[in-house]
């Protein structure tokens, strides 16, 4: 078992080849912060492109940002904030849900996880901004896609292609992502005490105002008090965040007063306490640290609190809300009963589940990722093979699939 | 482009012509089935009118099962099939073949569902793009993305094309707007990807669909996301003696942290054009016009707007007006609404063109541009959606005069040249199609060239949907799928390991 840690594309290619010649997969990381998720991949070599890290290009006035896979989020969300700009998908970290700590992760993680947070209601994924990559495929060829304009039909998108293929596709190693300007400010509007079916109307009320909410989530009393250290606690929050310039924010957030105020008490929460808020929300914060199986569950948002409600029914789970409810966050009492989930899932409508955190046994029995129907499943496979015919990338990470 | 070569005809097939008719005729009763020379005429071309075939023959059908059947039948029987949704394409898309069944979407018509709750609206693909917000309008919603052509174009089409609009700067392109679809395979299997949620389990195959061009499957059903339309949006019309200015302009506007609605340019040849159409008012002694719009509540306009002004006047504005109402912004977008149009009255036949620079090469380009419009004796006019590079430059002809369809197309393959060469792109909006098909090596290598197509053999190994379009030459899929790596022959590199 060996490590490499190529700091060039040139190099990641000659590993790349090296694998296949020898027919020894590679298990592909980053900065491991997010090793915990999918099955867990069987490689004799590990390909660690933590070494191949800087940003190669940032013009603000162009919208465009790119860097090498390896740049860690942290320096790259540095250097936008000095511009006062901003990766608008508001990329989540995942450390603390494993009990890692913040800040760590890399730009080509976060295209290979699609990663997201609380503004993918309004501003989508990282599959939303991604321009342009370079890669090494499974084939051992280096090849590119898209560009570094932020508008481009070139071509097919095998940009997005990569986004969410969890390194079974092919080794990204430079990135070009579309950046935008961080708002000048924040306001959150907290109302207090909804039971979740109330919940659902008011941010489905919001969120269809001209008010452009860009976070809506919901914490039920057991989960409020752990956002912000402890100021929400007490009572149910439903939190709806609000950005731009100072007068416009002003002016939406009573907007918003006006259209809710028959919901229930409210309270504003100014710039800075809203920030913390919003980074508890997008990193799970409610559920870090534990030992629990938690599931990201995404699906109309109408429906969720009526799929947690029915699977209550069954199993003990802890549950919050973000995007409208689109994304369910779910820590199971013990068992993570996937297919009890998933059932319940199917029921309301549809969606998927992604078992986020679980002991290595689970993760090795379930399916860490939403099982597919087999006509999808067939041609997900076949795409794969197109890629990586050998499967010496990431073996079995998302099992089905790739 | 004119010397185009097309795959070529299958002889069999043509030989079961009247065979293949009547099949079809007994998948889709009634209307659907159009062999008439006459009646086929109405679909040889698209929005690329500059290329005509006819088709083998016309199917229309009106339900998902119906085109299962088509596709597995043809795919069964090697028959090339190329889809159609309003025929809008500027790149030849939809451009028939001699021995393929044209597949026309537009009798799958009707909105499936909305869904407010959800902000949500499931249409049929050959629903227009206008008809989605039209739809969803009484209740003060609609869909964001909005191409020039929307009255036309159907949203089967828009995803097929990854069609953007005026707005998509700030609200995204077709991609981004687009939660789920149901598609048919060329094998005739029925997939779903997405839905009413948000990112698609497993790979992103949504995203690789959307702007595939017709190549990988046939859509059947889109979702998409609805906007509450903004409290009300006002425009500036600000007029610069240079482009310099103008893009300098545009550059300290985003500099500012300010994503405007909309954001456009016009060259002196588009605004002379415009103002002589619909005499919206425009200054005509000005080298570039910009129309900035923003949308939002009515405090943040009045923040923003006094900040855009005060930007446009640092860079050397010489005329800014602010609308006053909203029949005022309208009439400043008329002339940019219709230049197209307006470009087509001073002209016999203009050539729209569809790069994307970065937006500070833009001075340079227009200049290569000039250079290239002298040495080719032929006009251009520009417009131009300035927030995000992507350029539209009208090339003036008259096809009646022998040679000059040649001379612009070559004027044109020029200038999308040039967009590569300064960091840009062959297309940013209307597709690859036929049209830039042939210069797709100026942007990619062979290698990236095969893995796209090696994407195009996990959805249609034969080769049988919509050939001909995109890439400049097709592989066979079995030459694609060859590696020539052999064990051992390859040690691992000596690189830092552990
Ligand atoms: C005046 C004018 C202005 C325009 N302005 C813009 C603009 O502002 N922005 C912009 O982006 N584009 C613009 N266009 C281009 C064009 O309208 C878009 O590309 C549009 O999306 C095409 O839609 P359509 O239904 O006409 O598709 P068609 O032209 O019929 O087909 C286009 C492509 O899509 C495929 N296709 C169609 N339907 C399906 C389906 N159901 N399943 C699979 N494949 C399918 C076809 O095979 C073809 O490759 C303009 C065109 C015109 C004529």
């Amino acid at each position: 078992m060996t490590t490499f840690t190529p700091s060039s594309s040139e190099e990641v290619l000659s590993v790349v080849l090296g694998a296949l010649s020898e027919e020894a997969p590679l298990e592909i990381v980053g900065h491991g912060s997010k090793r915990g998720i999918g099955r867990l991949v069987q490689a004799a070599h590990t390909l660690d492109l933590s070494a191949l890290s800087g940003v190669t290009l940032y013009e603000p006035e162009e919208l465009i940002l790119s860097a090498k896979a390896g740049t860690p989020l942290a320096e790259i969300g540095k250097l936008l904030d000095d511009n006062r700009q901003q990766l608008a998908f508001e990329p989540m970290d995942y450390g603390p849900l494993f009990g890692d700590g913040p800040g760590r992760g890399t730009i080509g993680g976060v295209l290979a996880a699609n990663i997201s947070g609380p503004r993918r209601i309004k501003a989508g994924a990282a599959r939303d901004h991604i321009l342009g990559i370079h890669a090494v495929s499974g084939r051992g060829e280096a090849f590119k896609s898209g560009g570094r304009v932020v508008k481009n039909v070139t071509g097919y998108d095998l940009s997005k292609a990569m986004a969410g293929s969890w390194g079974t596709l092919a080794v990204v190693t430079d990135l070009t992502f579309k950046v935008l300007p961080a708002a000048e400010t924040e306001t959150t509007l907290a109302v207090r005490d909804l039971t979740d079916d109330v919940a659902a109307n008011v941010m489905a009320h919001a969120m269809g105002s001209s008010a452009e909410v860009s976070g809506a989530a919901h914490l039920p009393v057991l989960v409020s008090g752990k956002v912000a250290g402890g100021a929400l606690s007490g009572a149910a929050a439903t939190l709806l965040r609000v950005e731009g310039v100072t007068p416009s924010v002003a002016w939406r957030i009573g907007h918003l007063k006006d259209l809710l105020k028959a919901a229930g008490e409210m309270q504003e929460i100014g710039a800075e306490q809203s920030r913390a808020l919003w980074r508890d929300i997008r990193d799970c914060a409610p559920f870090a640290g534990g030992k629990k199986p938690v599931w990201r569950v995404s699906m109309a948002p109408s429906e969720a609190h009526r799929m947690v409600d029915a699977l209550r029914r069954q199993a003990g789970a802890n549950a919050f809300y973000d995007w409208q409810g689109g994304l369910i966050w779910l820590e199971m009492e013990a068992d993570p009963e996937a297919s009890a989930l998933r059932a319940m899932i199917r029921r309301f409508g549809g969606g998927h589940a992604t078992l986020i955190r679980a002991a290595e046994p689970e993760r090795a029995a379930l399916d860490v990722f939403e099982p597919q129907p087999p006509a999808l499943a067939a041609l997900s496979a076949r795409l794969k093979a197109e890629f990586d015919p050998k499967g010496i990338l990431n073996p079995g990470r998302m099992s089905g699939t790739g | 482009m004119s010397g185009l070569t097309m795959p070529p005809s299958d002889k069999a097939t043509l030989a079961r012509r009247a065979e293949i008719v009547a099949d079809m005729r007994l998948i889709v009763p009634g209307e659907g089935v159009v062999d008439a020379t006459s009646e086929m005429r109405a679909f040889e071309t698209d929005g690329l009118t500059a290329y005509r075939q006819l088709p083998m023959v016309v199917v229309l059908p009106e339900t998902t099962r119906q085109v299962a059947r088509i596709l597995k039948y043809c795919n069964e029987r090697n028959i090339k099939v190329v889809p159609r949704g309003s025929g809008t394409s500027l790149s030849g898309g939809a451009l028939p073949l001699e021995d393929a069944v044209l597949l026309v979407m537009s009798r799958f018509n009707r909105i499936l569902d909305i869904d407010y709750p959800n902000r949500i609206v499931v249409a049929q693909p050959g629903v227009t793009n206008l008809g989605i917000s039209i739809a969803v309008e009484q209740d003060g919603f609609y869909y964001a993305p909005d191409p020039s052509s929307q009255i036309a174009c159907s949203i089967g089409g828009n995803v097929a094309e990854n069609s953007g609009g005026v707005h998509c700067l700030k609200y995204g392109l077709t991609a981004n707007n687009v939660l789920g679809i149901e598609m048919v395979l060329m094998n005739g299997e029925i997939v779903r990807l997405g839905g009413r949620h948000l990112d698609a389990e497993g790979y992103d195959l949504l995203g690789i669909m959307t702007g595939s061009e017709g190549l990988l499957g046939v859509v059947t059903e889109v979702t998409v996301r609805i906007l509450k339309r903004p409290d009300m949006a006002r425009a500036l019309l600000v007029g610069f003696p240079s482009s310099e200015e103008a893009g300098q302009c545009v550059a300290d506007i985003i500099a500012a942290g300010i994503i405007p609605g909309g954001m456009e340019m016009m060259d002196r040849p588009a605004i002379h054009a415009a103002e002589a159409f619909v005499h919206a008012g425009y200054p005509l002694d000005v080298e570039a016009l910009l129309i900035v719009e923003l949308d939002g509540c009515g405090a943040e306009l009045d923040h923003l707007i006094g900040r855009v002004e005060e930007i446009a006047r640092q860079n050397g504005s010489v005329t800014c007006r602010i609308s006053q109402s909203e029949e005022e912004r309208l009439v400043f977008w008329l002339g940019r609404k219709a230049a197209f149009p307006a470009v087509g009255r001073i002209s016999p036949d203009y050539y729209c063109m569809d790069g994307t620079i970065p937006r500070k090469e833009l001075p340079r380009v227009l200049h290569g541009m000039r250079e290239l419009s002298e040495k080719y004796g032929l006009r251009v006019a520009n417009v131009f959606h300035a927030g995000d590079g992507n350029l539209h430059p009208l090339i003036l002809y008259d096809a009646n005069i022998p040679g000059e369809l040649d001379k612009a197309e070559a004027f044109g393959a020029d200038i999308l040249k040039l967009c590569v060469k300064v960091g840009g792109v062959l297309t940013g909006e209307h597709g690859v199609g036929v049209e830039k098909r042939d210069l797709m090596g100026e942007m990619f290598n062979q290698t990236d060239l095969d893995q796209q197509m090696r994407v195009k053999c996990a959805f249609d190994p034969g080769h049988l949907l919509n050939p001909g379009k995109v890439f400049p030459q097709l592989r066979r899929c079995a030459e694609l799928g060859r590696m020539h790596i052999h064990r051992g022959q390859m040690p691992f590199p000596d690189i830092p390991r552990f």
